[in-house]
């Protein structure tokens, strides 16, 4: 019983690593045949990696440790992250730590590690982008933390597993659509996507994210690239689970089969909700031009209030 | 699912909310008039919805003309207006978006703590849509309160109409003729307004409304 536990569990895990680059592939190609261009191949964002990863780091002089280091922290909490997120199925092995403040933390830590490693090469570009980076955080920050509170306030938690578990029944609710609006914003913010940044550009005055990682190369950019690409499948995710959960597998049957079964629809739901979000992700951004950075803020400020109306309408009226 | 249908009046009250809020972060006019045919568009959902709810037809009779006139011919005139007075380009300033977010959080918050206490004994679908629609209504009025442009200020006057009109359905029992009267006052009183606009702006080059202030000697 716990070995098939360990054996889901490890499925979740590691489908966030298979399925980030073939998420961003398939968000690429739809960007290009929606501009009528053919684009790369769906499977081009993981013959990137291999070819960063067998290339040479060119290291700049001054760099320290922390610039070394922070690439594979980077990864390796983004990736304990975007496990944590229930995809399939609710109620696996380590559903207990799967809270939705703890996702925050962790994502939190990321984004301090990249402006640490930003500035510390000490060029200019990669203290305007870490500088850009934290202003934009210091208002979604706060905006998912409204978010969260929402969402706990109808569900009674802050863990995944029974949030999904709950989402089941709740129902249509204003408070939740004004959180889902929210969560879209601070996930398009959070993943430096078009209109708060774009991710294909390296124009100085515009680049946000691609500003912090200029400066690094080969196996370190391939680490930092990966961890962007299972961000964006974690918020896909986090997403789909709040507040699209249908098809996923319940608390744990008891039989095998049963369990197998009610997975792979879990499987094949997911699939398809990660393909529709990636579509209206390539939609949204042709459709829409990208904004001056100055009024980013106003665009997640508007998340923020989201949030916080949200939580007005909860505490006012439960039914809302 | 006994819970849905409420659930869903709920819902596009609550949408009509968020789209005033859509409204109020705009600073174009023309995505800004394009919220608005949103803004009606999404009562006349609302409204259709509750004629279905309500088993009350001519309830539909009041979402086809917020449809008709409010969807369609007001946001339409009121862009050839915007083209020809050549003001189709500005970018409008507003007091500053974030705080007037706020105000509008504010104006939600009054509108439920002041709805919810006082319609206790009644209905329960009603009170959250009364309560909603307050909130379209004073938003409505933040907007024409914060905004210096006239044709925005038009904008905001539009939906805090429509907010009468959510808290008109709401409430059962709207006699028919006293909607179609409203309606047609409404698209008078746009017509006046833009007979206004006009000579404002013959008369000051400007339809921003800090023009008439300069003008009566206050600044």
């Amino acid at each position: 019983m716990t070995f098939e536990a360990l054996i889901w569990q490890g499925i979740q895990m590691m489908l966030a690593l298979a399925l980030a680059p073939l998420l961003t592939g398939l968000v690429r190609k739809a960007k290009a045949r929606l501009l009528r261009r053919r684009g790369a191949p769906l499977l081009q964002p993981y013959r990137d990696l291999r070819r960063l990863l067998g290339k040479d780091v060119v290291l700049a002089d001054n760099a320290s440790w922390l610039f070394r280091v922070a690439p594979y922290v980077i990864f390796a909490l983004t990736w304990v992250a975007a496990a944590l997120v229930p995809t399939f199925s609710t109620g696996l092995m380590f559903s207990w730590s799967g809270d939705l403040i703890a996702i925050i933390a962790l994502l939190g830590s990321v984004r301090f590690l990249q402006a640490l490693a930003a500035l510390d090469i000490g060029t200019s570009f990669g203290g305007i982008g870490s500088s850009r980076e934290m202003m934009f955080a210091s208002l979604a920050e706060p905006a998912m933390n409204m978010l969260v509170f929402t969402l706990a306030l109808v569900a009674r938690s802050t863990q995944l597993s029974t949030i999904a578990n709950v989402m089941f029944g709740a129902g249509l609710r204003v408070s939740l659509a004004l959180a889902l609006f929210g969560f879209i914003i601070v996930a398009i913010a959070e993943n430096a996507r078009i209109p708060v940044d774009n991710p294909a550009t390296h124009l100085e005055l515009t680049m946000v994210h691609e500003a912090m990682v200029l400066e690094y190369s080969g196996r370190h950019l391939a680490m930092i690239e990966f961890a962007a690409m299972i961000k964006l499948l974690l918020y896909v995710s986090l997403i789909g689970c709040i507040f699209f959960p249908f098809g996923m597998a319940q608390d744990e049957q008891a039989l095998l089969l049963p369990r197998i079964l009610a997975c792979g629809i879990g499987l094949a739901c997911y699939a398809a909700k990660l393909a529709f979000a990636g579509l209206a992700l390539a939609l949204f951004e042709t459709s829409i031009a990208k904004m001056r950075v100055f009024r980013v803020p106003d665009f997640i400020g508007v998340a923020l209030m989201l949030g916080l109306l949200g939580t007005l309408l909860l505490f006012v009226s439960r039914s809302l | 699912m006994g819970h849905l249908p409420f659930d869903i009046a709920h819902m596009l009250a609550g949408s009509l909310v968020l789209v005033s809020f859509a409204m109020l972060y705009q600073n174009r006019l023309y995505s800004l008039l394009n919220m608005l045919a949103v803004h009606a568009l999404v009562l006349a959902l609302s409204v259709a919805w509750q004629a279905y709810i309500q088993h009350a037809p001519h309830l539909y009779i009041t979402a086809a003309i917020a449809l008709g006139f409010k969807a369609i011919v007001i946001p339409i005139a009121l862009k050839r207006m915007v083209f020809q007075m050549g003001i189709h380009r500005e970018v409008e300033t507003v007091v500053g978006t974030g705080l007037t977010m706020l105000a509008g959080i504010a104006m939600v918050a009054v509108s439920l703590e002041v709805m919810l206490p006082v319609t206790s004994g009644s209905d329960p679908v009603a009170r959250e849509d009364i309560a909603l629609a307050l909130s379209v209504l004073l938003i409505g009025l933040l907007m024409m309160v914060t905004r210096r442009n006239a044709v925005s200020q038009i904008a905001g006057f539009m939906s805090l109409e429509n907010g009468i009109v959510l808290a008109a359905t709401g409430a059962q029992g709207m006699p028919l003729v006293v909607e179609i009267s409203v309606a047609f006052s409404i698209l008078i009183a746009f017509i006046v307004i833009g007979i206004f606009l006009f000579r404002i702006r013959e008369r000051f080059d400007t339809v921003d409304d800090r023009a008439l202030d300069r003008f009566r000697g206050e600044h």
